[in-house]
């Protein structure tokens, strides 16, 4: 179970409170207007962002203060999520282990990875020489190899049109159920959340309120949610 | 939400190696200079020697300004408002003398405009008598040589930020060339002049090579000049320790003049763009800005042409000192270079990190630091304890080393600081150690900024004619100095070819570097 304790996250005058429980495998939106403080929530987990106050911790282990590579976390971020100098093979290799020789067996595996995520054959490709769907299949691969208990995702697919990022959800959601990975996602979209989410993080007005259901409360929004939405909620 | 930028708290690499470095060139910036000041006797004042090395400094440094400054006003508004054929070459040349070997200008300006130049031959045939290059007039036109692109590149700059929309309104509102000098052009060199003025001022204070070769005798001494033959003729430690002191406190002063008035970095980025412009098409306006390009084409080609031509002849029996010489230059530039980077790369980290402090200190250390009085310092404090010409080659590399330093973090800071924003959180994410992202990240990454830096330290190192003069023993020489020697001794057929060698070198040296860097890499 993933615990927030009282967190107090502080960026200069911006201030976002948190106190809930994400239990594993949950798959959640994180939804909430703009400067809300969504992706300042995900970089806290991810060890970005130091917390004035308050305590990580995931299944009874606090992580609070551990370095962001320590963590059991692996996370996608909007851009910058290859590097352009390396090889796909190369950049989902990172994952396994950045700072030394892969063996056989782990070459096998980023191979493998590469296969589960439709990019077979595409090993010796530099970044640049892949399309942006392609782009978010590579970070995914990394991201099962990882193999990391949580899995944060700051909007990596914001830029790629709406039918290419539904593919995407569904990939991740795949991903994520075949690992047992817990899911948190930062979204603009009520439809990615009911898409794949059965709970959704609400972060307005300086809080991360805790998960509730997502049909519910996208059906009857609260007033910082209905603001956020518009007059007519989308359905 | 919309990502604001802030700064990196978590760090995939350390910037402590960095500021390390910069302590270590401050040290021997400042330590070299405390070694002088104690040697300096007390009580005796500036004799009549002195204050005439200091006037002499003054007077040459101004008038190296003032005639490169004023020539460079109409060559950059005629290649601002012109487009041609060969454009961007003759930008790309404007370029060339900041890695020129002095020694390698002086003979090529020898050519032209010596006593048996071509500029005298022409003037024979009218009955003139020809110019004197020796003197006052030599180091002025040296130092013109070499700053005139400079300061035009640095006007260039100012021209081209003119925004293309002003250009627009006045064409718009049919201002004509005076209107359009007026409206545009004066407050725009009203801002660029004095920084382009200061810059070379500074440059021109620390003359060495130029005065050491065309100057010379009581009435045209540098101070740094005048530091070599108090060491060299005299050895005199005292005297060369205070007018170490006088040097200082004038390149220290010069340098914070410099550093106050905004100058671009010089570097020429951007500067083929071309706007569109409306005006200067009068036959008046294009007769005048050709007579300014092709003049200024001239003043910088015929050099290099007269040392490709004048050298040619002298390569195929050059003396094996030359050779031994040649190889000394190699590994003094391969060690320099080497220590570059040493130095540069954690100095960029740490200041692409965030601490400026580090970058500043190293600006002005670098801009006021005066080789002479390094070497000077260096020899001071090696003199008790060993002999100083041993470490000839070491010293050397290592005062050109601290000499390159501030162009080397002008070209790599800003990429080392790009490329930490955008690299920084994913190498956090995957755990990476810092010394797998200096070798997988860091390095791959700014390859064509290192191989740039590189060029220019080996290019600068290889035709560097400063701090050898001092330790250099008669058996060891690096080729600029080899060069001067062979013209002391008036062999002038092998200097001239050994000039072409050295010229061939740096030229190769920068050019071989810098496209490694760039060769095969990735945007």
């Amino acid at each position: 179970m993933l615990k927030l304790e009282a967190l107090d996250l502080r960026k200069g005058t911006f201030r976002l409170q948190a106190d809930l429980e994400i239990q594993p495998g949950a798959q959640v939106a994180v939804i909430g207007p703009s400067g809300a403080g969504k992706s300042t929530l995900l970089e806290a987990l991810a060890g970005f962002v130091p917390p004035a106050a308050g305590r990580i911790s995931w299944q009874g282990q606090d992580v609070t203060g551990q370095p962001p590579g320590e963590r059991p976390v692996a996370m996608l971020f909007q851009d910058g999520n290859l590097f352009p100098h390396l090889t796909v093979a190369q950049n989902v290799g990172l994952g396994i282990d950045p700072n030394r020789r892969l063996s056989p067996q782990e070459e096998a595996r980023v191979t493998a990875a590469l296969a589960r995520v439709g990019l077979a054959g595409m090993e010796g490709r530099k970044p640049a020489a892949l399309s942006g769907g392609q782009h978010s299949r590579a970070a995914l691969a990394r991201v099962l190899v990882q193999n990391r208990a949580l899995l944060l995702l700051d909007e990596p697919f914001a830029a790629l049109g709406p039918a290419l990022k539904s593919e995407m959800l569904d990939l991740v959601s795949e991903i994520a159920q075949e690992t047992g990975a817990t899911l948190l996602m930062v979204s603009h979209d009520p439809q990615d959340a009911r898409r794949i989410s059965r709970e959704v993080v609400l972060v307005a007005d300086g809080r991360a309120h805790p998960p509730a259901a997502t049909a519910s409360i996208l059906d009857s929004p609260p007033p910082a949610l209905r603001a956020y939405l518009g007059a007519t909620p989308d359905r | 939400m919309a990502r604001s930028a802030q700064p990196v708290i978590l760090r995939p690499v350390a910037s402590w190696p960095g500021t390390c470095a910069a302590l270590g060139v401050a040290l021997l910036v400042l330590g070299t200079l405390v070694a002088v000041a104690l040697r300096a006797e007390e009580g005796r004042g500036l004799g009549a020697a002195e204050w005439s090395a200091l006037r002499f400094t003054l007077l040459q440094a101004s008038l190296s300004a003032l005639f490169s400054v004023a020539l460079a006003v109409p060559v950059a508004r005629a290649l601002a408002r012109r487009r041609f054929f060969g454009r961007r070459a003759l930008i790309t040349l404007l370029g060339a003398p900041f890695i020129l070997p002095v020694i390698v200008a002086i003979l090529g300006l020898l050519a032209v405009f010596g006593r048996s130049g071509w500029v005298s031959d022409g003037l024979a045939l009218f009955g003139l008598a020809p110019i004197q290059i020796y003197g006052l007039h030599g180091v002025v036109i040296a130092h013109v040589f070499f700053n005139l692109p400079l300061a035009t590149r640095l006007i260039l700059q100012g021209w081209q930020e003119i925004p293309a929309e002003r250009f627009r309104l006045a064409a718009q509102l049919n201002a004509g060339p005076r209107a359009m000098w007026q409206l545009l052009e004066v407050p725009m060199l009203r801002q660029v002049l004095p920084g382009a003025a200061a810059v070379v001022f500074a440059i021109c204070l620390s003359s060495f090579a130029v005065a050491l070769t065309l100057g010379g005798g009581p009435k045209a001494t540098t101070l740094e000049l005048a530091i070599y033959q108090a060491f060299h003729f005299d050895f005199d430690l005292g005297r060369a320790a205070m007018l170490s002191g006088v040097q200082l406190v004038l390149t220290v002063a010069a340098a914070l003049l410099a550093l106050r008035v905004p100058v671009g970095d010089g570097f020429g980025a951007g500067l083929d763009r071309a706007v569109a412009r409306w005006d200067g098409v009068g036959r008046w306006a294009r007769t005048i800005d050709g007579f300014w390009i092709g003049l200024a084409t001239l003043f910088l080609m015929l050099p290099l042409l007269a040392v490709v031509a004048a050298g040619a002849p002298g390569l195929l029996d050059l003396p094996t000192s030359v050779w031994r010489a040649t190889w000394v230059s190699v590994q003094v530039a391969a060690l320099s270079t080497l220590l570059l980077l040493w130095v540069a790369l954690p100095m960029s980290v740490s200041i692409g990190l965030g601490h400026h402090k580090t970058g500043e200190v190293a600006g002005i250390l670098g801009l006021a630091a005066s080789p002479l009085v390094i070497g000077t310092g260096l020899f001071v404090l090696v003199y008790p304890v060993a002999d100083p010409f041993v470490f000839a080659v070491p010293v050397t590399a290592l005062v050109n080393m601290v000499m390159a330093l501030p162009f080397a973090l002008r070209i790599l800071v800003p990429r080392v600081r790009q490329v930490l924003q955008q690299n920084s959180r994913l190498a956090l994410a995957l755990n990476m150690s810092a010394p797998t992202f200096w070798r997988r990240v860091l390095l791959p990454r700014c390859r064509a900024q290192i191989g740039f830096a590189a060029g220019l330290t080996a290019a600068l190192s290889l035709g560097d004619l400063g701090v050898i003069a001092l330790f250099a023993d008669p058996e060891v020489a690096t080729l600029p100095l080899q060069v001067y020697r062979l013209m002391g001794a008036y062999r002038m057929e092998a200097a001239q070819g050994a000039a072409l060698v050295l010229f061939v070198l740096s030229m190769g040296a920068f050019w071989l570097l810098d496209r490694g860097g760039r060769w095969h890499a990735e945007a």
